[in-house]
């Protein structure tokens, strides 16, 4: 790395560092929903927020869906997920790095159906990709499932 | 406390709480026919691998987890609804380069066409560009070459209509060769632009 540069990024990591406490999380968007129809709902922060087409997802958000309620989310690693009607999908973690291909995608589906299509995390490694259920956890090598978890 | 209680309290620690319903987990085919693998383990500890088409684990709120058959059909009718809200699968598009350059010929103006069309056909699409080379070279110039390439490819899309907030740069330098090779070998196939359309 150019010193220039090495500079450049100190600065940044530094104003980065006293923002922190201001920006309780990163807000880098990760994905984005592509299919919705009926009520669906983006929980972030505490708050519910009404998602349609075109609207990012965050890590550490959570996706909802009403009774007559279905998503599908495109996310940045090209993994696919949609949801059928009174589900709820929580992001707890999302990370991934586009060079490397290095990742986690933490999930937990607490009600309600799930389809997967694993992306390029699952695919660089095979633990990098969990799903969360109330009793039990799925590791994912990949590619295509479905989960549901009744009420 | 109560008798009630104390049992209660016996089911909790030594059973667990039930903390929700049934939960199903089902393994399809991919796109291309191959077939993943899916580890279902329960907070008892017990562990199914699903590692065929249509293989199903079922486990209950205790953590008791069982594999299971079950028909395509009611799987089918089971996930009617996640299944119709998929996205559309991502699409790939690949612009080539030559030897140590980041410079485009005018030949990869089909391919770009062929973007935008596939962009058009999509709600709310987005586009992650991913920089390539072949296996000539040191890692981290080839890491910055990738990037340069990437950048290049961007700045057409963009002079072609496409909004910059849709576009993400990504560099993979040589960690991904289309076609595998030795070290040190100078393949056209390996540099190159891939387009994603998402």
């Amino acid at each position: 790395m150019r010193p220039a540069r090495a500079v450049c990024w100190r600065g940044l990591l530094i104003a980065l560092l006293c923002l922190a406490p201001l920006v309780a999380q990163a807000v880098e968007d990760i994905a984005q929903i592509k299919v919705a129809k009926g009520a669906v709902f983006i929980e972030r922060g505490g708050k519910r927020l009404p998602a349609k087409v075109g609207t990012p997802v965050r890590a550490t958000d959570t996706i909802i869906t009403g009774p007559d309620g279905s998503v599908g989310i495109s996310f940045v690693d090209n993994s696919l997920l949609s949801m059928g009607p009174n589900s709820e999908l929580a992001i707890d973690r999302f990370a991934f790095n586009s060079t490397t291909h290095e990742g986690t995608f933490n999930t937990s589906l607490r009600k309600g159906t799930l389809a997967v299509v694993s992306g390029k995390i699952a695919k660089q490694s095979p633990t990098a990709m969990k799903v969360k259920l109330p009793a039990s956890i799925l590791g994912v090598r990949g590619t295509v499932f479905l989960v549901r978890v009744e009420e | 406390m109560g008798f009630a209680a104390a049992i209660a309290l016996w089911v909790a620690l030594v059973v667990g709480y039930p903390r929700g319903g049934h939960e199903m987990v089902v393994l399809l085919p991919d796109a291309d026919g191959k077939v993943g693998t899916i580890v279902v383990e329960t907070d008892k500890g017990e562990q199914v691998v699903l590692n065929s088409a249509y293989a199903t684990a079922r486990a209950d709120p205790v953590g008791t987890v069982k594999r299971e058959t079950v028909k395509e059909e009611e799987i089918r009718q089971t996930f009617q609804s996640a299944l119709a809200a998929q996205p559309k699968k991502p699409v790939s598009f690949t612009i080539y380069f030559d030897t140590g350059s980041d410079e485009l010929g005018d030949a990869m103006k089909p391919e770009i066409e062929r973007v935008l069309a596939e962009m058009k056909s999509r709600e709310s699409p987005e586009v992650t560009v991913i920089g390539h080379t072949d296996l000539v070279g040191a890692n981290e110039d080839n890491d910055d070459l990738s990037v340069k390439r990437a950048e290049r490819v961007r700045d057409v899309l963009v002079r072609f209509g496409v909004p910059a907030d849709r576009i993400t740069v990504a560099g993979r330098g040589k960690r991904e060769p289309a076609v595998r090779t030795s070290q040190g070998v100078d393949e056209p196939r390996n540099r190159r632009v891939v387009i994603d359309v998402r």
